[in-house]
């Protein structure tokens, strides 16, 4: 029988990134994912793993930039403000085509806002919060779970793609504790010998990592060799989960928190006779447009929920393009919805739309 | 018992330093260790640092869906703060566990079970301050089983760090004290 462990997420996240061989973890403390780098300060000595509380965010993300050169498994996490000041790092990351893991606990802001849980990081997430044309695979866990179990596939997923991964997680998920099972994990071998720095043999060429490409013919190569690599990830890497679809009428789009909490008011819509359904979009990049393209044939309406004035709405749009209605319901400033409440304003959509 | 102890939706609330969290927790882990699904979601917010704390534990036979409810099948409640906050929060046939000797004037509704024990006395009594969420464990079991004592006696083990190992013994007795405390009001109530 599997065996289980009682955890917080920001834990499960921490223990998960030793189990995934992670080498080195550069971090600041940050409300509310403190948690990781004291779990990491503590057990990653054990095991010979560079730790280290760098003096900023700014300072973490090129650390994280410095080893990920070096070939190093290599992950940094931070809450909103935190990530905010890596966005130039992330860039220059992407830039350089390096595999890392960010993961972002996010509170609610903007600003300093408040420690408690928000979704405000969507658009600075999934449109790119730094500048220049990159994407990041973003996955959005719902559960302690999925905090461990998307270590091991970020961190894959940014070798396969040399390509930075964004874990975006949420307070409630980072401090909450449920039982979480590591399951057995063995590291791919990953051939980093063409363009990790690891010290020059002279049986080949000096390895060159940067995002400078100051020619502009040159600078638009390496754009469209980017845009194909994204392109990629968008054919082979969009996950999502989804229940009661088969008989829906109607639809709740939501991740992390909101998908768990959608999911009790889609068991109490049911009680009252009202077919919604949850899409839950795993990765929010790449997003599942072409599932919502299908089920805005067979569904009235659909409902985002969001901890956030409405952001991944529009992407739910752009999937439908029109066919259905696409409401939002949002709540803000670290404030969650009540399973009740979501209810409440779906009923009186639907009676709005008429489309009973 | 309702919805033959399917799901139980608890919130468990008080000052900071009451042992709130630890009760949630070890209840928790003695859910987990009979397989059961649970989640435990604390407070962490301005209010913990002001003072007060709540957690949400959930134990549930089948996957749980949202961690964050705003109505409860059980509230244990351990100050005056959470009593007036928690108390109308209560599914009717619920219940209502306070600690009597910190809370003055509990809920007056009819539609639910109240019932308080002067759990801080008690704790005193045994001479550690510290076992008072245990008593108050130990009576919210005797209401509602969702684990055995033993799960709890188990996870204790399991949450508490070795270096306070010589207090399990005084825990158990806490949880007992509860058991018995509870079982003797009920006795006054059918007399």
């Amino acid at each position: 029988m599997a065996e289980f462990k009682l955890m917080k997420g920001n834990e499960a996240m921490a223990e998960a990134a030793i189990l995934a061989g992670c080498d080195a973890y550069f971090g600041y403390p940050i409300t509310p994912q403190s948690e990781v780098l004291e779990y990491l300060a503590r057990e990653m000595p054990k095991h010979n793993r560079i730790v280290m509380q760098a003096e900023s965010e700014v300072a973490s993300i090129n650390m994280v930039y410095g080893a990920a050169g070096a070939g190093f498994r290599t992950m940094t996490s931070s809450s909103s403000p935190g990530i905010s000041l890596m966005q130039e790092g992330i860039s220059y990351i992407a830039g350089a085509e390096l595999p890392c893991l960010i993961v972002n606990v996010n509170r609610a802001g903007p600003g300093l806002g408040t420690i408690q849980p928000g979704q405000g990081d969507y658009f600075q997430s999934v449109k790119g919060g730094g500048h220049g044309d990159y994407k990041m695979i973003v996955l959005a866990p719902a559960s302690v779970q999925e905090m461990a179990d998307f270590v091991y596939l970020g961190f894959d997923l940014a070798d396969k793609y040399r390509n930075p991964v964004l874990m975006l997680s949420d307070g409630a998920i980072g401090q909450m504790m449920e039982k979480v099972e590591f399951k057995p994990y063995t590291r791919p071998v990953v051939d980093k010998s063409a363009w990790a720095t690891t010290g020059k043999p002279k049986s080949r060429n000096r390895n060159y990592i940067t995002s400078l490409f100051i020619q502009p013919e040159r600078m638009e190569v390496h754009n469209l060799k980017l845009e194909e690599k994204f392109k990629q990830i968008r054919e082979h890497e969009v996950r999502f989960e989804e229940i009661n679809t088969t008989d829906a009428e109607y639809l709740f789009v939501a991740y992390g928190l909101s998908a768990r909490i959608c999911q009790k008011a889609m068991d109490i819509a049911r009680e009252k006779g009202i077919n919604i359904a949850l899409l839950r979009p795993i990765t929010l990049y790449p997003y599942p447009y072409q599932r919502l393209h299908e089920l805005a044939s067979q569904v009235k309406m659909m409902l985002s929920v969001e901890l956030n004035s409405g952001q991944m709405v529009e992407d739910v749009r752009l999937g439908v393009n029109g066919k259905v209605p696409v409401e939002f319901y949002g709540r803000m400033g670290g404030m969650m919805p009540t399973p009740e409440e979501i209810v409440h304003h779906l009923e009186t959509l639907i009676q709005y739309h008429h489309v009973n | 018992m309702k919805n033959n102890n399917q799901l139980e939706e608890l919130i468990v609330a008080g000052f900071g330093g009451q042992g709130v969290l630890s009760l949630g927790m070890t209840l928790a882990y003695a859910g987990m260790l009979e397989n059961k699904e649970i989640s435990w979601m604390p407070s962490y917010g301005p209010e913990m640092r002001g003072g007060t704390a709540n957690c949400i534990t959930i134990i549930s036979a089948n996957k749980i869906s949202s961690p964050i409810i705003s109505l409860f099948d059980s509230a244990i409640v351990l100050n005056q703060p959470s009593m007036d906050k928690f108390a109308p929060r209560v599914k009717p046939g619920g219940i209502l566990l306070y600690e009597s000797s910190n809370i003055f004037k509990p809920s007056t509704r009819t539609d639910i079970e109240i019932i308080g024990i002067p759990a801080t006395t008690e704790a005193l009594q045994m001479k550690n301050a510290k076992v008072m969420n245990m008593i108050i464990l130990g009576a919210y079991l005797q209401l509602r089983p969702v684990v055995s004592n033993e799960s709890i006696l188990e996870a204790l083990q399991k949450v508490l760090p070795e270096k306070y190992h010589h207090l399990l013994p005084i825990n158990r007795q806490a949880l007992e004290r509860g058991e018995s405390m509870v079982l003797a009001l009920k006795g006054q109530l059918v007399n």
